[in-house]
């Protein structure tokens, strides 16, 4: 459909129709107060050439040529060209989420095939079609395990991002709780892993999940078996984050969870401006009644011929109400879309040596940037992010890198203030050797006066 | 399809069957008729405790999701699982097809139910013929 403007005749012959003598007639139900009396106040209009010497100006603000060993959840990883040019197909760019779902046969395979590859990645038995991102992924999944158990309470690790815990807290403030607390966090112990015995402490027949991250914030991949087993002792269902999906492509997948939730933008996402991104919930079938979104299954119609539906949407807000599973009624679709395209692209094996060749350049960052730090929780397996004590205070060593075109690793001390001025680096296939030996040569410059002890 | 005269009825469609302090319920047939074809029904646990008008489970048909309301207060004492595998048991007769049996705190509740000609009248004039 183009977009034509009306001219001055058609919307005078619109009026004249209904009966209306101008525009501020249709607005006449609004009290005179409320009704803007004056212009928009919005810039003049541009012409083409002016457009694109606008966005020139706007892309050269970013940062190009610089390195950057920002990780903490979003990860710089390269884009196959073919997803750009399979996602910008009209079909798929300007349609809306398929609530006559069965006339897009196209949409609803694509959903579908992300969906099982997310199953066979996470080692769970059913995917939903997206969620909104990881953030959101985890108080769904949180919510999830309390429908199931009838439960509600929840025990979070405090190595689970510190933004997906926010948005649970964010979440939670409209929920009555019984036990008038929301989520009771546990430590991490020298290594970096969740702390089993506060755990084991911690964990009750009240609870309703345990959620723990693997490879978790600090990068360190965490003993999902040993938690699992907390958590099924006492009736709770186990949680796993993962928001680094690349991990996957090594990792061994966490199926001794319940439930999986995972922040998809490794797979084919630009990290933009913090989203859109691509948020997943995975599970043991037994749950599929109470997992929230849509999900799109797999059929034969009356011919016999392979089609898609989506399925059990009887849990969901437009059909169920206020009764629904969740007020989640729509998807990721376009950037799961991506994902999709980034998995297909990649296979298998292509993730698995994808992972291989992270792991190789953290393990070069780590071993360069380490003797002139100190490497914290070094001795527990990691995948792509290391955590770097140093003396030199993170603002001060991040702007001595910033003048060498380097952006350092995040400051923690927001989050963990025990940690002093510890910091969170990530290297992926995208960072390349030169890069971490600049890195490392800055690190170790830390002018004496500028250590913060 | 007729309603037994010794259950009592919600208006809510749930029927109860008691003896005793024992009790057990299921929902009616025109509810299933209503639903259509039952394709899942949660069921509580043994030693819930459910009260009277309040969710206790959920039928789920091709159509919709209902709730399901407890006519009376007690605590569970039987689940039917044979509705786990084969919940069109409902559909196919839904006056034996139960739900859950309970162990009743105050048989007295029963009394304000309505009787088998009260819920069909009841019914009658829900659907409007």
């Amino acid at each position: 459909m183009r977009y034509l403007p009306k001219s001055d005749a058609e919307r005078a012959a619109m009026l004249r129709d209904i009966g209306a003598s101008s525009i501020d007639d249709l607005f006449a139900i609004i009290p005179e107060e409320y009704r803007l009396a004056r212009d928009l106040e919005i810039p003049r209009q541009m012409g083409e050439s002016e457009i694109v010497d606008h966005f020139k100006a706007a892309a050269a603000k970013n940062a190009n040529g610089y390195a950057s060993f920002l990780g903490a959840g979003v990860y710089r990883h390269y884009r196959p060209v073919l997803i750009d040019t399979i996602v910008q197909r009209g079909e798929f760019l300007t349609s809306y989420t398929p609530y006559q779902a069965e006339i897009t046969q196209g949409t609803l395979q694509a959903i579908f095939e992300f969906q099982t590859m997310i199953c066979e990645l996470t080692g769970m038995d059913i995917a939903n079609a997206s969620m909104y991102d990881g953030s959101t992924a985890a108080p769904e999944a949180v919510m999830m395990a309390m429908r199931v158990t009838g439960r509600d309470g929840v025990v979070v690790a405090r190595t689970v991002h510190p933004e997906y815990r926010e948005v649970m807290h964010t979440y939670a403030q409209h929920r009555e709780v019984s036990s008038g607390q929301v989520a009771v966090e546990v430590g991490y112990v020298e290594n970096g892993r969740v702390d089993l015995a506060a755990l084991e402490a911690t964990v009750t027949n009240e609870t309703a999940c345990v959620l723990v991250q693997s490879p978790n914030f600090f990068g360190v991949i965490e003993d999902v078996a040993a938690i699992a087993e907390i958590a099924h002792k006492k009736g709770a269902l186990l949680v796993v984050a993962i928001a680094e999906a690349v991990s996957l492509g090594i990792v061994k997948p966490p199926v001794e969870a319940d439930v999986v939730i995972m922040e998809a933008q490794s797979f084919g996402v630009a990290p933009s401006f913090g989203g859109p991104f691509c948020g997943v919930i995975a599970a043991k079938e037994k749950y599929v009644r109470q997992m929230p979104g849509r999900l799109v299954g797999q059929t034969t119609d009356t011919k016999g011929r392979r089609g898609f539906v989506l399925t059990l949407s009887t849990r969901e807000q437009h059909i169920r109400r206020e009764k629904a599973t969740s007020n989640i009624c729509t998807n990721q679709a376009l950037v799961a879309l991506m994902a999709t395209v980034f998995m297909t692209v990649y296979g298998k094996e292509g993730i698995k040596e994808l992972a291989l060749h992270n792991l190789a350049k953290a393990d070069y960052a780590a071993k360069t940037l380490g003797p002139d730090g100190k490497l914290l929780f070094g001795s527990s397996p990691r995948f792509n992010e290391f955590v770097l004590q140093t003396d030199e205070a993170p603002e001060a060593l991040n702007a001595r890198l910033l003048e060498q075109k380097i952006i350092g690793g995040v400051a923690l001390k927001r989050w963990y203030p025990e940690l002093g001025n510890a910091t969170l680096w990530c290297a992926t296939e995208l960072t390349s050797r030169e890069q971490i030996d600049a890195a490392a040569g800055v690190v170790a410059s830390a002018p004496a006066s500028a250590v913060a002890r | 399809m007729a309603y037994p005269t010794n259950y009592r009825y919600t208006r809510e469609h749930e029927w109860i069957d008691v003896s005793g302090k024992a009790a057990t319920v299921g929902i009616t047939d025109h509810a299933q008729d209503s639903l259509g074809d039952i394709v899942f029904v949660e069921l509580p646990k043994v030693g819930d405790k459910v009260e009277k008008g309040k969710v206790f489970g959920s039928v789920e048909s091709v159509k919709a999701v209902s709730d399901l309301y407890a006519p009376a207060t007690g605590t569970v004492t039987a689940i039917n699982e044979e509705l786990t595998a084969a919940p069109e048991k409902i559909n196919a007769d839904a006056h034996s097809a139960w739900i859950m049996k309970i162990e009743l705190s105050d048989p007295k509740e029963i009394d304000s139910l309505l009787t088998a000609a009260d819920y069909e009248t009841y019914a009658k004039e829900e659907t409007g013929h």
